[in-house]
C-alpha cells in the first residue's frame, strides 16, 4: 500500500510516500518560510517526482501533534481538504511516536522532546520491543526540570534524548542525568514524513483509521484563554 | 447543474465562522452553511484566536459536506475552489485556506484566493447582478470600517478606513464594559431602539475632509461617562446612552459614506459587514442618499454577517477574469487592496 505521509508539527515540513518496500519518496524542507507556503508545492512535487497520481495512494498519514498549533493545523486541514474529495482512509500519529520511531533498536528509554513553548517540551517515553515502540508514560507538556525527575524515579538509567525540546534543558540538568544520558544526532532531531508514513502504514494495514470529520491536532494543551477561565471559574 | 454554470465552492474562516458554500455563476446560491462560534466565545467576551482557530478544525469537513449536499452537488460539478486568504485572524484564516487549496489540488480544478473585504462588498451583488459602476461601499463590522470606491468589477479604491477601532469593536467594547453580552452591536440597537439619542451628546471625530474614521476618543470618551456616573453612583438611562453613542457612530459612518457617494458621483452605495444589519444605520443611511438621488443596497443579514456566499461571489468575477491563485497562497491577517 501507498501511503502519503504529511508532516508539518515542527519547524519542517515534510512530505512522504511509502510502502511496504521503504521509501518511495520524501521531502524535508527546514526553512524561514511558513508551512502555509511550502506544504503543498512539495506534495504536488513528491507526487510529479514520483509519478504518482493522487488516486494512486491509498491511504494518507498525517503527524496529529503535540507540536506548533499552527502547523499542525496547516497539515491536518491540507490532509482533511486531500482526503475528503479523494475519499481516502486517513490516520494521525502522534508526532512524539514519529520522533520515538526515528532511533534505531536500543536496550534504553527512547524520551522525544519537543519545544513547547512556556519554559515546557512535550514528551513522552518509550522502550524498544519485539513489536516495535511501545509508550510507557503519558503524553505530557512538562518543565525540563519535571522530566529529568521522573526519569530519575526510573529504574532505567540509559535514556536517549531525542528532538529540539533539549535546546531549552539547563547544562546543569544536563549533568545530573550522568553518562547514561544519550542524546540523539542532529539528522533525528525533527520528525520526519517518512517515519509518520510507515507508523502510518502499520495503522492502516491494521484495519485502524481515524474519522475524517472529527480528528483534530492532538494540542494536549488547552488554549491559554480556556485555561485562565477555567481557573477564574474554580475560583468563583 | 446545468450547463455553462460555473460552479464554485467557497470558503470562509477569517474570524469566527466557519462557513462553505456552493455559488452558481455568481449570483444563485445553491448553498450557504455558517457554522457560528459566537456562543463559545461569549464566554470570553470577543473572539479567541486560538480558539476560533481550533473550531475552525473542528467544523470545517461538516459545514464543506453540508453545503455540498444542499446544493446537491458532487466534486465533479465544482469548477473552482475560492477561499477567504485575508484580512483576518491569521491561524483562523489558515484553516480555511489549506483546505481550500488541497481541495483545488485534489480536484484538479482552480483556487481563487479572496480579499475578504472584497467579498462584503460582493454581497451586494448577490442582491442585485445589474449594478451599475461606479459604485461607492460602506464595510462596517467588528474588523472593518472602510469607503471603497469601486469603479469596476476587481477594482477597489480605498477612499477611507479606521485608525484606529472599527465601528463593530468600538460597540462591544462598549457593550461589554455596560456589562451586555458579546457582540455588543445587537445588544446595543435592542436598548437604543426605546432610547433617545439626543439626551447624552458623544463626541464625533469628522477628521476634517478625509473619509477616514477614529472613534478611540468615542470610546474613552462613553467609558468616561460610564465610569463617572458609576463614582458617582448615578443611575443613568442605559437606553438613551446605547442610543446616543451609536448615534454617535453613525453619524458620522453616514456623513462620509453619503459624501464619498457624491464624490464619486455614483448611482449605488452598497451598505455591507456585520453592523449593516443595524436597522438604524439602514434607514437613516437610505434616507440621506434619496435626498440625494442615490440608492442603498442593503443585503440581507445573513449576507451581511461573515459568510461563504459572499466569497463564491467575488471569486466568480476573477474566475471570469482569469485570476487564480496557485499552491503557495499564503493568509495575509492585514491584507488590504494593493494593486
Ligand atoms: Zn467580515
Amino acid at each position: 500500500m501507498l501511503v502519503l505521509a504529511v508532516d508539518s508539527a515542527t519547524n519542517a515540513a515534510g512530505a512522504a510516500v511509502v510502502s511496504e518496500e521503504g521509501i518511495l519518496g520524501e521531502f524535508f524542507l527546514n526553512t524561514e518560510k511558513t508551512h502555509s507556503e511550502k506544504l503543498m508545492p512539495l506534495i504536488d512535487q513528491l507526487l510529479r517526482d514520483t509519478g504518482l497520481d493522487l488516486q494512486d495512494i491509498g491511504g494518507i498519514a498525517v503527524s496529529i501533534g503535540p507540536g506548533s498549533f499552527t502547523g499542525l493545523r496547516i497539515g491536518l486541514a491540507a490532509v482533511k481538504g486531500l482526503a475528503l474529495f479523494l475519499d481516502k482512509p486517513v490516520v494521525g500519529i502522534p508526532s512524539l511516536d514519529g520522533l520515538a520511531r526515528n532511533i534505531s533498536p536500543v536496550s534504553g528509554l527512547l524520551c522525544p522532546v519537543i519545544y513547547a513553548r512556556r519554559d515546557e517540551v512535550y514528551s513522552a517515553l518509550y522502550i524498544h520491543t519485539a513489536g516495535g515502540i511501545e509508550r510507557i508514560s503519558h503524553y505530557m507538556a512538562v518543565s525540563p526540570r519535571r522530566l529529568v525527575s521522573l526519569l530519575e524515579n526510573l529504574d532505567n538509567k540509559e535514556v536517549i534524548f531525542i528532538g529540539d525540546g533539549l535546546d531549552i534543558f539547563p547544562q546543569d540538568l544536563r549533568d545530573s542525568l550522568g553518562p547514561g544520558c544519550n542524546i540523539a544526532g542532529r539528522e533525528h532531531r525533527l520528525t520526519r514524513a517518512s517515519t509518520i508514513g510507515f507508523l502510518g502504514l502499520e495503522k492502516l494495514k491494521a484495519g485502524k483509521k481515524d474519522n475524517l470529520d472529527d480528528l483534530v491536532p492532538f494540542y494536549i494543551r488547552a488554549s491559554a484563554a480556556e485555561t485562565r477561565w477555567k481557573s477564574n471559574e474554580k475560583k468563583a | 447543474m446545468k450547463k455553462g454554470e460555473k460552479v464554485i465552492l467557497a470558503l470562509e474562516t477569517s474570524c469566527d465562522e466557519t462557513s462553505a458554500a456552493v455559488v452558481s455563476n455568481g449570483s444563485k446560491i445553491l448553498a450557504n452553511v455558517v457554522s457560528s462560534q459566537i456562543r463559545i466565545h461569549q464566554r470570553y467576551g470577543g473572539v479567541v484566536p486560538e480558539i476560533a482557530s481550533r473550531k475552525h478544525m473542528e467544523n470545517i469537513n461538516y459545514v464543506v459536506k453540508e453545503a455540498l449536499e444542499q446544493a446537491q452537488c458532487g466534486p465533479e460539478d465544482l469548477d473552482a475552489v475560492a477561499v477567504t486568504y485575508g484580512p483576518g485572524l491569521v491561524g483562523a484564516l489558515l484553516v480555511g485556506l489549506s483546505f481550500a487549496k488541497a481541495a483545488a489540488y485534489a480536484l484538479n480544478i482552480p483556487l481563487i484566493g479572496v480579499n475578504h473585504l472584497a467579498a462584503h462588498i460582493y454581497s451586494g451583488f448577490l442582491v442585485e447582478k445589474e449594478v451599475g459602476f461606479p459604485i461607492v461601499s460602506l464595510v462596517v463590522s467588528g474588523g472593518h470600517t472602510n469607503i471603497i470606491h469601486m469603479p469596476r468589477h476587481g477594482h477597489f479604491e480605498v477612499l477611507g478606513q479606521t485608525r484606529d477601532d472599527a465601528a463593530g469593536e468600538v460597540l462591544d467594547k462598549i457593550a461589554r464594559a455596560m456589562g451586555l453580552k458579546y457582540p455588543g452591536g445587537p445588544e446595543i440597537e435592542k436598548l437604543a431602539q426605546k432610547g433617545d439619542p439626543e439626551r447624552f451628546e458623544f463626541p464625533r471625530a469628522w477628521l476634517g475632509n478625509s473619509y477616514d474614521f477614529s472613534f478611540s476618543g468615542l470610546k474613552s470618551s462613553v467609558l468616561n461617562f460610564l465610569h463617572n456616573a458609576e463614582q458617582r453612583g448615578e443611575e443613568i438611562s442605559p437606553r438613551d446612552a446605547a442610543a446616543g453613542f451609536q448615534e454617535a457612530i453613525f453619524e458620522v459612518l453616514i456623513h462620509k459614506t453619503t459624501g464619498a457617494a457624491v464624490e464619486k458621483r455614483v448611482d449605488t452605495v452598497m451598505l455591507v459587514g456585520g453592523v449593516a444589519a443595524n436597522k438604524r444605520l439602514r434607514s437613516n443611511l437610505k434616507e440621506k442618499l434619496m435626498r440625494r438621488g442615490i440608492r442603498l443596497i442593503v443585503p440581507p443579514i445573513e449576507l451581511c454577517t461573515d459568510n461563504a456566499a459572499m466569497v463564491g461571489c467575488a471569486a466568480h468575477y476573477q474566475y471570469l477574469e482569469g485570476r487564480f491563485s496557485d499552491l503557495t497562497l499564503n493568509a495575509i491577517p492585514n491584507l488590504g487592496f494593493g494593486g
